[in-house]
Formats: structure tokens, C-alpha cells, sequence
């Protein structure tokens, strides 16, 4: 079989996910929209009644909202190591989970900013950040790398769905309706799979996935530094950067998990979503929560152990139980230890321990967010002394709860509705990948032959002398 | 008045401001005169850099800044300093008894509701034995501000004039430079703010901050209008203890409205210092520390509610 028969047959059994819609896929997208415009609304009385609406006051200004704001952006990351490092490294397993980590990246990477947008109190002048923009700010070097970042992951994905969309928009193995075929088609800009088209897209790629990697470190990098460039205990970190890139690999790779395991139950795609590939995954998720544990030590460590005033103070507020203690254990504990023990010991190592300890540490890190944003703004260097309980410590109002809701199901409207349009598994990629896999597997026959007989000649050789 | 004489007055006050200094006024460098009366003949009295007073004529006093078109665009977008001024203020901790004249004159004075304080008084206690002291916190118009930094459009900015202001018509409320200032010296508009009858359609000056607006930042000015007609801001003159002076550095002056004194004694007599110097933002406002004090801080509960008193107390229980 060569690639194009065994992508036919692939495109076959991908068909029922993109065919006429079942009941529970129906009912999904009733659910999510409805929360969405829940979101909708409270988003309507934000623009129209003023950031009061929300729990944010002038000690805590920012809250649940940039807690989204940086883990949407980290779960970009899921794309960026799997088509950017992976890629580069010439991973072969990564090519049928290569769509799925694109899609996460392209659709966190929209969702995330706005949230950022939700905190701004005057919309209406977004235009002046380009008219009046100064680069010494750190908003400016956000808005500058999160833009590229975003256009980059779109033109990847896109880049990678030609061959596909070529596919599509010939095959006459699937059903697929003319208006659709007619937008595949013109998607596919004529690629014919020519050995020179061919050639030069997998340059483009490769020039690609290696711009990627750059960007997306700026891009968590100059995020941080949105707390790290201020002079707040709890935030005025020089390991900020890092610490943040790292946390951002790691959840963007525990949300990787979890919509594998979602996607390979919903459309049974067990032969091509492997157990290998979640081993694989987990692998990679006790190595990320080894760093990010030591550099989560590191940064409480020196903290607590010089015990300055403020930093002593905010220590204090995260350890004790009356503040926020348990979220404090579960973030920094929870989250490194469950995926450390779990996949670590092999006998607990399975694909639902290791999609468990993913659904533990993305919880995990998105409480560290609010953990990172909330406690030091509460933290002020004069006493606050307010009557105003609500100017004194934050807690988020429904209009925040609602938009944060939006946003998740945003995220899994939106991953839906993708994967009704292209092919969740990349039929390309997965056929290069099969026959690769073939091929290895019929030299290897070929070279195990050739070693046998080898050895029998040496045999002889050694008996006869 | 046409509009043009309009300009060169305000210059003349400007001028007079960067040079002249009338000792025996209330204040130096801040009597208001009538640029009428400038004529030649009479005369005004100048601190000298030595630290003497000596008496010119005003005729001879030449105007500081150049009358361009540019230099004007700058002063009415509020952008540009008051030439040759360098705005300080010294705060005497020993003299307050948190009367909270200077709040309620400044809220008055920039049409703030009651709950929005520019300018507020915490009391400090600054370890377990020390004793507890009134504290009043206006902007302290850092040299090194950290606000200004961080804003991604320019809309808070540094003057000449050591003026740290708000353009609340740039400003896109992000709330980053309320997050970078370590002394939460800024407030924000999360309503639509209350501006009342006959300041909504006033013309916006960053040097007035009037009227407010929603979904944008403000703080504590300095009252650069009052500056501009060689007025003190409103909280130095309504505060019954002398506690705030205010003045210019270039003059080495300072005054709360009674005496005036040279700043560079005032802070080296006093042990004058700023507030957690160390953080490096270098601000401009300057503390005399609580010693020698005038009232017991228990003075400070009299005429406030029961409530307020008890979140007083419980800061003190808890430090
Ligand atoms: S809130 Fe306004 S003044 Fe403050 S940093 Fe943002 S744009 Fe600048």
C-alpha cells in the first residue's frame, strides 16, 4: 500500500466524525452555546455598567480574569513543543497528534487575550496602544509578541491542513457535500502533492515550527514580566521568566492529554491515538513536573527563608489555612506530586492514571495563576485600612465567574466545530507516519534475516576451522 | 481678553513663579499678584541661592520660557512643566492628628464622591514597640516613577516640573500602573463616575483631572492649577497642624501656609526621609519623622465613627 490508499482508507474511517451530527454531539454544542452566552450577557452588562460589576477594586485590580488570561496562553503551549520541539526533532510519534496540539494553540491563543481585553476599562481606545504605544511597557512587548505568536500557530496550522484539505477536496471515498468541497478545495491553493510542492512545504514547516519555538518562550517570557517588572513581593522574580515558560509546557502538555483521551473515546480513535502516545506524553509530564517542582522550591525557598517583611507576609497569607492554604497545598503539592507518583511508578502507569494526574495538574496550575495574581495584590505595602471589605481582598463576582466559563466552553465549541470541519487525527501525516512505520518494521524483517544468516555462516566458519 | 493675552499673562505668572519669591507673603513664590501690577519700579524680593533675600525690579525679571507654538501645545495638553519649578512637599509626622481636613478640602476641591480618597491618612505602627503615628500618603511624584514605566500609552507621564499626571483622556485603563505603584496611590473609575452639574462639558486638562472619567485611572496632582495662579495645593493650606509644606526645590523653600523655611535645613535638622527609600523610586515627597509629637495618636479616633475606630484597633491588635 502506498500513502495515497492507505490516507483513503484512513479518510474512511475519520468520516463518521465528519458527517451528520449525533445526538450527544447536538446536545454538546446546545450546552456550550448556552453557557457561552451566559458569558455574553455578563460580558453586555461589564461594557455597558463599568468594571464595578466585577470584584476587582483598586487594591486588587486585576483578578480571575489575567489568571485566565496566563493559563490560556500556557495551554498554547501544547502546540508549540509538539509541532515546534517535536518537529524539529524529528519525533515520528507526534505526527497523528500533531492537529490536536495545533488546534489548542491557534484556539487558546485567540481566547487568551481576551481576557486581557476584559480587564481593559476603556475599549474604545484599544486604537491608542498603536497611536501612543511605548515600548518600554511591558503591555506593548505583549501585544507585539502574542500578535506574532498567533499569527505564526494560524499559518502552521493552516500550512499543515493544505495536504489534507487536497485530500479532502478530491477524495470520492466520503460523502462529502459541494459547498464544502468547493471550500476545501479553494483552501488547498492547488496543492497537487508534486515532489517540488511537496519539497517546499516541508521547508516552510520546518523554517516554521523553528520560529515557533523562539516566540512562544518570548511570549511567556514577556508575560511574566508583566508581574516581574513591578515592585510586588510575590512577583518581583528574576527566575519569573522561566518559571513561567516551564509552567506553561507543563499544562499546555496536561490539556494535550486530556483532549486526547476526549477526542480518541468520542471517535474511537484507539488504532491511531496510541497508548504508546500517552506513555509518551506522561514521560514527558514527570520530567516537566520534576522542573517546575524545583523551580516552584526555588522560588518559595528564598522567599521564605529570608523572610523580608512583605515577603514574609505573603508567605504567611499562602501557607496558613485561614487564607489560602489548601489552594496554596493543592496547587504546589497536588499538582507535582499526583503526576510525579502516578506515571513515575510503573505500576501505577496507565492511560487513565496518566490522564487523571493531567486533569490534577491543569486544575493545579490554573489555581496557581490566581495564586500568583490575587494574594499579592491583596498584599499591599501600606495598610489598607478600607471599611470596604470588598477594597481589602478580592473575590470574583458571577460576571467574572460567567466569562471564565465562556471561555472554557468557547475552547471546546470551538475544538468541536474544528474537528467536524478537518480531521481531528492529520490523514497525511498518519499515512507517512503507517508506512514509515511499515517500512521500519520490513527492513528490520530484511536485517534480522541477514544478521540470522550471518550467524549461521559464522557457525559454519567456526565449526570447520 | 483675547486669547493671545491670555497666553502671555499666564507666561508672566509662570515667570513670575520661576523667579519670584514675596518672603514676607504667606507663602514664597506662591502670593498671587496680578500681572497688572507688574510695573517698573516696584519691586520683589528673590531667595538667593545662598540663601539670601534680596529685592529686583520686576521689570528686570525676563520671561523663562520661549513663547512658541510648540512649548504652548505642551502646556495646554498639561504635558509640559511649569518652567524652572521643581515641586516638593514635606510631610511632618509629629504634627498630625488625623483631623482629615486635607482629605475632605481635596476631595472638595477635585469634586470627589466620599469614598474616593486621593489623599488618605493611614495610621502605622512600624513594629511592636514602636508607637503608633498618623501617616498622610498623597502621590509622592516619584523621580523614578514606576507607573510612568509600565504605561503602554504614554497617558501617565513625568513633567518637568517633578509632576507625575494622568491624561484621562489617553488612558486606556489597563490598571498596570495602579499595579506597579507600590504605594496604591492610584484609584480607578470603576462606575461611571458622579461629576457634578456644570463640570461635565468642562474642557479636560490633565492639570485639572476634571471631569472624570469611567473605566480610567486617577490620583493625587499636586493641584497643578493651583501651582499654575502660585497657589499651595489645597490639603497644605486646609490642614490645621501645618503638617504639610509644600514648595520648590530650585528655590530650596518650602511652606505650610504659616512659615516658611529652606527645605535643605528643614530635611537635615529634621532627619527628614522617604518613604521605603530602598524600593529606588526616589519620590518627592519627603517625611519628618513622628518625634516631638504634638497630640497623642488617640486623638485621631475623636470625631470618627465607631466602625472606623475599630479597623484602627484591629491594626494595631494585629501588629
Ligand atoms: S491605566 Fe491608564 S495610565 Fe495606567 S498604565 Fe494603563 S493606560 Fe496608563
Amino acid at each position: 500500500m502506498n500513502i495515497k490508499d492507505t490516507s483513503t482508507s484512513l479518510l474512511k474511517e475519520f468520516a463518521p466524525q465528519m458527517g451528520p451530527w449525533s445526538w450527544k454531539g447536538k446536545t454538546a454544542v446546545v450546552i456550550l452555546s448556552a453557557i457561552l452566552l451566559w458569558g455574553l450577557y455578563a460580558l453586555y452588562i461589564q461594557v455597558f455598567k463599568g468594571h464595578g460589576v466585577t470584584g476587582m477594586r483598586d487594591n486588587v485590580v486585576w483578578g480571575l480574569y489575567i489568571a485566565n488570561f496566563v493559563f490560556f496562553i500556557g495551554i498554547s503551549y501544547a502546540g508549540a513543543i509538539i509541532s515546534g520541539i517535536l518537529h524539529l526533532l524529528r519525533v515520528n510519534w507526534r505526527k497523528p497528534i500533531l492537529r490536536i496540539a495545533e488546534l489548542i494553540t491557534v484556539i487558546a491563543t485567540i481566547i487568551g487575550p481576551i481576557y486581557i481585553l476584559l480587564c481593559v476599562g476603556r475599549l474604545d481606545r484599544l486604537h491608542h496602544l498603536f497611536m501612543y504605544g511605548r515600548i518600554q511597557s511591558p503591555i506593548t512587548w505583549d501585544v507585539l509578541a502574542i500578535s506574532t505568536y498567533l499569527v505564526g500557530s494560524i499559518i502552521f496550522l493552516y500550512l499543515a491542513l493544505i495536504r489534507d484539505f487536497a485530500i479532502l477536496s478530491e477524495t470520492n471515498e466520503i460523502h462529502i457535500p459541494n459547498w464544502r468541497r468547493k471550500i476545501y478545495k479553494l483552501l488547498s491553493i492547488n496543492f497537487r502533492n508534486t515532489p517540488e510542492q511537496v519539497k517546499r512545504l516541508k521547508l516552510t514547516l520546518d523554517v516554521l515550527s523553528a520560529i515557533i519555538i523562539p516566540t512562544a518562550i518570548i511570549v511567556h517570557s514577556v508575560l511574566s514580566w508583566i508581574f516581574g517588572m513591578t515592585l510586588r513581593p510575590g512577583w518581583h522574580s528574576t527566575i519569573f521568566g522561566p518559571y513561567f515558560v516551564l509552567a506553561a509546557i507543563f499544562s499546555g502538555t496536561g490539556v494535550m492529554i486530556i483532549v486526547m483521551y476526549v477526542f480518541r473515546n468520542i471517535y474511537n480513535l484507539k488504532r491511531y491515538l496510541t497508548d504508546q502516545h500517552f506513555r509518551y506524553m506522561g514521560y514527558m509530564l514527570i520530567v516537566l513536573a520534576a522542573g517546575y517542582g524545583y523551580f516552584t522550591f526555588s522560588e518559595y525557598l528564598t522567599d521564605w527563608y529570608t523572610s523580608e517583611k512583605w515577603d514574609a507576609e505573603l508567605i504567611d497569607k499562602l501557607f496558613s489555612f485561614e487564607h489560602y492554604g489548601w489552594w496554596f497545598y493543592f496547587a504546589n503539592f497536588g499538582g507535582i506530586l499526583v503526576p510525579l507518583i502516578l506515571i513515575g511508578i510503573p505500576k501505577f502507569r496507565s492511560v487513565k492514571t496518566i490522564v487523571f494526574s493531567s486533569v490534577v495538574l491543569v486544575a493545579a496550575l490554573w489555581i496557581k495563576r490566581y495564586l500568583i495574581v490575587v494574594p499579592t495584590l491583596e498584599n499591599t505595602l501600606l495598610p489598607m485600612q478600607d471599611l470596604r471589605p470588598e477594597y481589602i481582598s478580592y473575590s470574583a463576582t458571577w460576571v467574572e465567574w460567567a466569562l471564565t466559563a465562556a471561555g472554557v466552553a468557547a475552547f471546546i465549541l470551538f475544538f468541536i466545530l474544528m474537528s467536524r470541519f478537518v480531521p481531528i487525527v492529520p490523514v497525511w501525516e498518519t499515512s507517512e507516519y503507517l508506512e514509515e512505520i511499515k517500512l521500519k518494521t520490513s527492513d528490520e524483517k530484511v536485517l534480522s534475516e541477514k544478521r540470522a544468516r550471518e550467524v549461521k555462516q559464522e557457525s559454519i566458519s567456526v565449526s570447520t576451522s | 481678553m483675547t486669547e493671545g493675552t491670555n497666553r502671555r499673562d499666564f507666561f508672566k505668572k509662570g515667570l513670575f513663579a520661576a523667579g519670584a519669591a514675596t518672603a514676607g507673603a504667606a507663602a514664597i513664590g506662591f502670593a498671587h499678584q496680578d500681572e497688572n501690577e507688574i510695573s517698573a519700579g516696584e519691586k520683589v524680593k528673590l531667595l538667593s541661592q545662598s540663601g539670601e533675600i534680596i529685592e529686583v525690579d520686576k521689570a528686570d525679571l525676563k520671561m523663562a520660557a520661549v513663547n512658541t507654538a510648540e512649548a504652548l501645545e505642551k502646556i495646554t495638553t498639561g504635558r509640559e512643566g511649569i518652567p524652572g519649578r521643581k515641586f516638593t512637599m514635606v510631610i511632618d509626622l509629629g504634627k498630625c492628628r488625623n483631623a482629615r481636613k486635607c482629605i475632605t478640602s481635596c476631595q472638595k476641591m477635585h469634586h470627589l464622591p466620599e469614598d474616593k480618597e486621593w489623599l488618605n491618612v493611614k495610621l502605622i505602627k512600624d513594629n511592636e514597640k514602636a508607637a503608633p503615628y498618623w501617616f498622610p500618603k498623597t502621590c509622592f511624584h516619584c523621580d523614578n516613577p514606576p507607573c510612568v514605566k509600565v504605561c503602554p500609552v504614554n497617558a501617565t507621564f513625568k513633567r518637568t516640573d517633578g509632576l507625575v499626571l494622568i491624561d484621562n483622556d489617553r488612558c486606556i485603563g489597563c490598571k498596570f500602573c495602579m499595579a506597579a505603584c507600590p504605594y496604591s496611590a492610584r484609584v480607578f473609575n470603576w462606575d461611571e463616575p458622579e461629576v457634578p452639574e456644570g463640570m461635565t462639558h468642562e474642557h479636560y486638562s490633565p492639570e485639572t483631572s476634571m471631569p472624570a472619567k469611567v473605566g480610567t485611572v486617577e490620583k493625587c496632582d499636586f493641584c497643578p492649577d493651583m501651582l499654575r495662579e502660585n497657589k499651595l495645593p489645597d490639603c497644605v493650606t486646609a490642614c490645621p497642624n501645618g503638617v504639610f509644606y509644600f514648595g520648590d526645590e530650585n528655590e530650596d523653600a518650602v511652606t505650610n501656609g504659616d512659615e516658611t523655611v529652606r527645605l535643605s535645613a528643614l530635611l537635615s535638622d529634621r532627619a527628614g526621609y522617604r518613604f521605603m527609600e530602598e524600593l529606588g523610586t526616589r519620590p518627592r515627597v519627603w517625611y519628618l519623622p513622628p518625634h516631638n509629637r504634638m497630640f497623642p495618636y488617640e486623638r485621631g479616633f475623636k470625631d470618627l465613627p465607631e466602625e472606623h475606630v475599630e479597623m484602627y484597633n484591629d491594626y494595631l491588635n494585629s501588629h
